[in-house]
């Protein structure tokens, strides 16, 4: 019993720190996420990187078919 | 050691391009807003295509000239690599159009050129797949990749001039012109032309090397 008690305290101020903790406030990058129309940019960038990932894939593919012949 | 020395400043180039391209100040414009960064991205992707279609001519020139089929070659790959780009530059361009013109395709003089010059390179590709032997191939392309790019430096840089483009510098655009371009954009956006030009040429290397790999250009070089 004394220990189910003892923990729960720890418990109880381990969340209360959260608690605390969360209300501050915290230094994210909320601008940037905020900030007009980035996610286009973001995309712009995955894309380049999609097409070149698929012409490596690409030549890996055209390399596999010349080492066979 | 000199052949990995400059894949690497390349790399090194792009991530500086990337960093700056997202961090550093930029032209607080309407319409534009934050898309003004995409000059970082989807701008370098046009002329990184134009430098290895270049490319590709030059060597085509030199295969006229010379004979050799690795010129043939060079042609070949570079083109690749320059469609992988124009590729990129037209997905992410559209991209860019839906967020500020409106739509993903408006019908501009120079989305339609450029669209115009890809299917001509597509046309090279088919061109080259249809002969057996490889010199008649090597001949024939050569000739018609000169032609490609001499069509195509009209139709992205002459053409859409003469008429209204929503395009910068071809008429009237509310978005960004020469002046917006201003020496803190500079600063990014040529080292990431340089950067995406070496690395399309470290692209096109790589081909190269396993285009040599077939058994057709084993006797024959």
């Amino acid at each position: 019993m004394n220990m189910i008690k003892k923990i729960s305290i720890v418990i109880s101020i381990v969340l209360g720190a959260c608690q605390i903790s969360w209300s501050q406030n915290v230094e994210m990058a909320d601008n940037f996420r905020k900030e007009g129309k980035i996610y286009v940019v973001i995309a712009t960038i995955c894309m380049i990187l999609v097409g070149i990932a698929a012409y490596l894939l690409w030549l890996e593919k055209r390399l596999n078919d010349a080492k066979n012949k | 050691m000199a052949s990995i020395t400059w894949r690497i400043v390349s790399i090194i180039i792009i991530i500086y391009s990337f960093i700056g391209g997202l961090m550093f100040d930029v032209p607080k414009l309407p319409i534009l807003n934050e898309t003004v960064r995409n000059l970082y991205f989807h701008v370098p992707t046009w002329f990184a295509m134009l430098y290895m279609l270049g490319y590709s001519m030059v060597h085509s020139i030199i295969y006229l000239r010379k004979n050799n089929i690795i010129n043939d070659l060079e042609a070949d790959e570079s083109a690749k690599v320059g469609m992988l780009f124009g590729i990129l530059g037209m997905v992410t361009g559209m991209l860019w159009a839906q967020y500020t013109w409106g739509a993903f395709w408006s019908g501009d003089p120079k989305q339609n050129a450029s669209a115009i010059g890809l299917m001509m390179y597509a046309a090279y590709f088919v061109l080259r797949n249809s002969f057996a032997d490889i010199y008649l191939r090597a001949k024939v392309s050569a000739v018609y990749n000169i032609l490609c790019f001499m069509i195509l430096i009209p139709l992205l840089f002459v053409l859409p001039r003469l008429t209204d483009s929503l395009h910068p510098g071809n008429g009237g655009n509310p978005g960004f012109n020469a002046y917006d371009l201003d020496n803190r954009m500079r600063l990014i956006f040529y080292p990431a032309i340089v950067g995406w030009c070496m690395f399309g040429m470290w692209l096109c290397k790589a081909g190269i090397k396993i285009e040599l790999l077939n058994n057709e250009y084993d006797q024959k070089n």
